[in-house]
């Protein structure tokens, strides 16, 4: 039975990259079904993230209409979301959509460093595969991204921050 | 779901409220805030505001921001930096209402609170005259906010705690975002290096007010972060931006307190009266507005 609710809450688009769903992106954290009753977990990628309020009605809709009686969507806050949650699948689809996807992040261990020449991490290419890329803006439309473009194909494109 | 106008879809179930209230349900909805036994909520709710306040008052001033900014990218960056700081405001906004045992809401405390009734660090509150004032206050308010939310992220209130953990990740880039615009423009051309120094200058008096320890952080012992131990790792940060940038660590006195007493105990500068004007003036208007 839990599945059947995580597979319809799955599906639910995240409105900023609607190519992916909440689940691609890490960001759907549990559902958990009590009779005629649901409860799904969420987690916001960024503190001011606009989009948690469209994706806790979309959610909420969504379950309401596969018959749940009594839907609950709930915010969880610890632990913070980490790009490394976005799942392969999510990953495939992001690239797919022409946005790179962040590199995977280690455990870090003492201060966080400063960085003050702008070293971006090293993306390849969504469209073209070179390496050969240059951060363009460390922010975006949207906090979870930034701007690179292509030094071999000269294609502005998105990357899905590391944090 | 079907509405008969439009403008149902944009309110939100019995809350009819729109334009500065819709959809904005509670940020930590479905998370346990009760207050650990062992701590003082009055306290702790003071202490919310105090972090919350900055982050609010802050916010709005990135924001005006919005449309003057010499480049695209400098837009979508300070207006992705204000939202992020606006969200970490509704955070700590509501975990104030309900440690302190009041109950009011994140909007009832943006909205409907007096200036002596607000607790930011004075440096927030003044609009900034250039682009170099703008990345060098944000170099040092990202930097001690990043110093502080590293230390509450081990807090004992774990509500505090969750918050902080997520604004660690999003300090991090406001800190790097200043911090190369500061070395950009002090290891520019004399005119903007000149620029850089006298933009540092104008807002240093109001640096040192960071770093006072308060009685409501000594009274929370573990649970809030005390600004006057953070003060080395801080300063290790700024150097290192000032010495890569060419510049000069401003040597200029502190702002004076009064009796005492400054932004965190209500005491503020006139700057402070002009955001709030623009930021409550909606609501105050129409307190009980449907839209």
């Amino acid at each position: 039975m839990v599945s059947t609710a995580w597979d319809i809450a799955a599906e639910t688009p995240d409105p900023e990259l609607p190519m992916l769903t909440v689940a691609d992106l890490g960001i759907l954290r549990a559902v958990q079904e009590d009779g005629d009753g649901v409860v799904a977990t969420i987690t916001p990628t960024y503190s001011g993230c606009p989009a948690m309020h469209e994706i806790s009605h979309d959610l909420r809709h969504r379950l309401e209409l596969a018959g749940y009686a009594r839907v609950a969507v709930r915010t969880q806050l610890a632990p913070a979301w980490s790009s490394n949650w976005i799942t392969a699948q999510g990953r495939r689809k992001l690239a797919a959509a022409g946005i790179a996807a962040p590199h995977s992040l280690g455990m870090r261990a003492g201060p966080i460093p400063l960085r003050l020449t702008a070293r971006p991490d090293a993306v390849l290419c969504p469209r073209c595969g070179s390496g050969q890329t240059a951060q363009t803006a460390a922010f975006s439309a949207t906090a979870c991204k930034a701007l690179y473009r292509c030094v071999a194909c000269s294609e502005p494109f998105e990357y899905v921050k590391a944090i | 779901m079907s509405h008969d106008t439009p403008y149902d879809g944009l309110s939100e179930n019995d809350d009819h409220r729109w334009a500065y209230g819709t959809g904005f349900t509670d940020p930590l909805e479905g998370i346990d805030t009760s207050v650990p036994s062992y701590v003082d909520g009055v306290a702790l709710g003071a202490y919310c505001l105090m972090l919350g306040d900055d982050a609010l008052i802050y916010s709005h001033r990135l924001q005006q921001w919005m449309t003057c900014l010499p480049e695209l990218e400098e837009e979508t960056a300070i207006a992705n930096i204000a939202l992020d700081l606006l969200g970490q405001a509704r955070l700590l906004l509501a975990r104030a209402g309900k440690a302190d045992g009041t109950g009011r809401s994140e909007d009832r405390l943006a909205y409907f609170r007096d200036e002596v009734d607000f607790r930011n660090v004075r440096i927030v509150e003044h609009r900034d005259k250039d682009f170099a004032e703008l990345v060098g206050r944000l170099l040092v308010f990202a930097s001690w906010r990043l110093a502080l939310f590293e230390s509450l992220a081990v807090s004992k209130d774990p509500v505090l705690s969750a918050i902080a953990g997520k604004g660690v990740k999003e300090l991090t880039y406001h800190r790097d975002y200043a911090a190369q615009w500061v070395v950009r423009l002090g290891d520019g051309t004399e005119f903007s290096r000149t620029r850089m120094q006298d933009a540092l200058a104008s807002f240093w008096p109001l640096v040192d007010e960071l770093f006072r320890t308060h009685s409501v952080e000594s009274s929370l012992p573990g649970v809030a972060a005390d600004p006057a131990t953070v003060r080395g790792e801080v300063d290790v940060v700024l150097d290192t931006v000032f010495a890569t940038a060419g510049l000069q660590r401003p040597d200029s006195a502190a702002m004076a307190a009064v009796a005492g007493r400054t932004g965190r105990d209500g005491i503020h500068t006139e700057a402070l009266g002009y955001v709030l004007a623009e930021l409550q003036s909606v609501a105050r208007a129409h307190p009980d507005a449907t839209w």
